[in-house]
């Protein structure tokens, strides 16, 4: 028997069941991440948390909490309806980059135009990972994808989108900022971030949106260690890491 | 006297990830050629005596299966 006073346990309401997502993966890390602040504020009780299609579909198996599984790319659709009913539930919208920005995109918007007070975390991965990596509305001009085996063609596919930027042109949101998880040190500036995002919701200030710049280790052929530092060396030159709005700072 | 630190792994549901290993500073944390019951080579302590006790693998760790324990 170990005992001892516990420096780090698994945060309580991680379920101590097996997370479905592949080794390394960013989804896994988040969805503890998250566990902790819902532990570390009290509020499992009334947390609400919005599953996507994609990886984190199954969501509500390893977060003991409420939770609702969206329609694609409809979850933030969904936290408006449950937090306009019941104003005092924290809710969560939980989403990859396809669900969000792809099928999701009017969703993702208005939801933020309207300024709703619910926590939007964004998986940006930069690929669709759950039907086997397909090219995203995040893609990096030039990344090789399943759909895109010569590398994404601005001519062809558009742009990568930066989503942050984007609804950072809307006047509602209350917080919104890009973050990485790629090593110990930015996983605790992300949790201080996103806990502060959820502290906002709670004093009931408004909309949040919190971007992971994320690992697909499996669809972009890498193992977890390189994923994270490709994050760090390509990915984050286009998708800046930094607070964009914090009205609570203004 | 230095308390004594003590990180544990649960090599049942370790995935072998690795990202744990490059982030403890002594550099104790190796990975096993034992295959756990997933079908994962697990990590595991080399020599706990040098622990620090800093917690950045368990921080790292995405599958959340590392518990650190200071003897009091
Ligand atoms: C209406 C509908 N259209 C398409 C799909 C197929 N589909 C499942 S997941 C997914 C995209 C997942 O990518 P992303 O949102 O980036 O999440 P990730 O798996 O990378 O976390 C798609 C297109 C679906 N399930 N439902
Ligand atoms: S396919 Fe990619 S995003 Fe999905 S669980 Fe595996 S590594 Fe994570
Ligand atoms: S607590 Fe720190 S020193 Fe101890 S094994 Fe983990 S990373 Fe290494
Ligand atoms: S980080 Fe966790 S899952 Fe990955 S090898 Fe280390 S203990 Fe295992």
């Amino acid at each position: 028997m170990i005992t001892g006073k516990i420096l780090y346990k698994r945060p309580k309401t991680l379920k101590d069941v097996n997370m479905s997502y592949c080794p390394g993966c960013s989804h896994s890390l988040m969805n503890k991440i998250l566990c902790e602040i819902i532990d570390e504020f009290d509020i499992q009780k009334k947390t609400v948390v919005i599953a996507p299609v994609g990886c984190a579909v199954l969501l509500y198996d390893y977060i003991d909490c409420d939770s609702v599984e969206a329609a694609h790319g409809r979850a933030p659709a969904i936290a408006t309806g449950i937090k306009r009913v019941n104003p005092d539930n924290i809710v969560i919208s939980y989403q990859g980059d396809g669900d969000l920005l792809s099928i999701g995109m009017a969703e993702t918007i208005h939801t933020a135009n309207r300024g709703e007070n619910i926590t939007v975390v964004f998986m940006n991965n930069a690929v669709y990972g759950m039907t086997g990596g397909q090219m995203a509305p995040t893609t990096l001009v030039g990344q090789i994808t399943k759909t895109t085996p010569s590398g994404r063609n601005p001519e062809n596919e558009g742009y990568p989108i930066r989503a942050c930027e984007l609804i950072n042109t809307l006047e509602a949101p209350y917080f919104i900022a890009r973050c990485k998880v790629t090593n110990s040190k930015s996983i605790m500036q992300t949790k201080k971030i996103l806990k502060k995002a959820i502290g906002y919701q709670i004093n009931k200030k408004g909309y949040s949106f919190i971007e992971i710049l994320s690992n697909c280790p499996t669809n972009w052929g890498m193992k977890p260690k390189d994923s994270n530092k490709w994050i760090q060396e390509v990915m984050s030159k286009y998708y800046p890491v930094k607070i964009f709005r914090d009205k609570g700072e203004a | 006297m230095n308390k004594k630190n003590n990180p544990v792994i649960n090599t049942d549901k370790c995935k072998g990830c690795e990202l744990c290993v490059s982030e403890c500073p002594v550099e104790i944390i190796a990975i096993s050629d034992e295959i756990n019951i997933m079908g994962y080579h697990p990590a595991y302590i080399t020599d706990s005596t040098k622990c620090t006790g800093c917690i950045k693998c368990a921080i790292s760790c995405p599958d959340a299966v590392i518990t650190v324990y200071r003897e009091e």
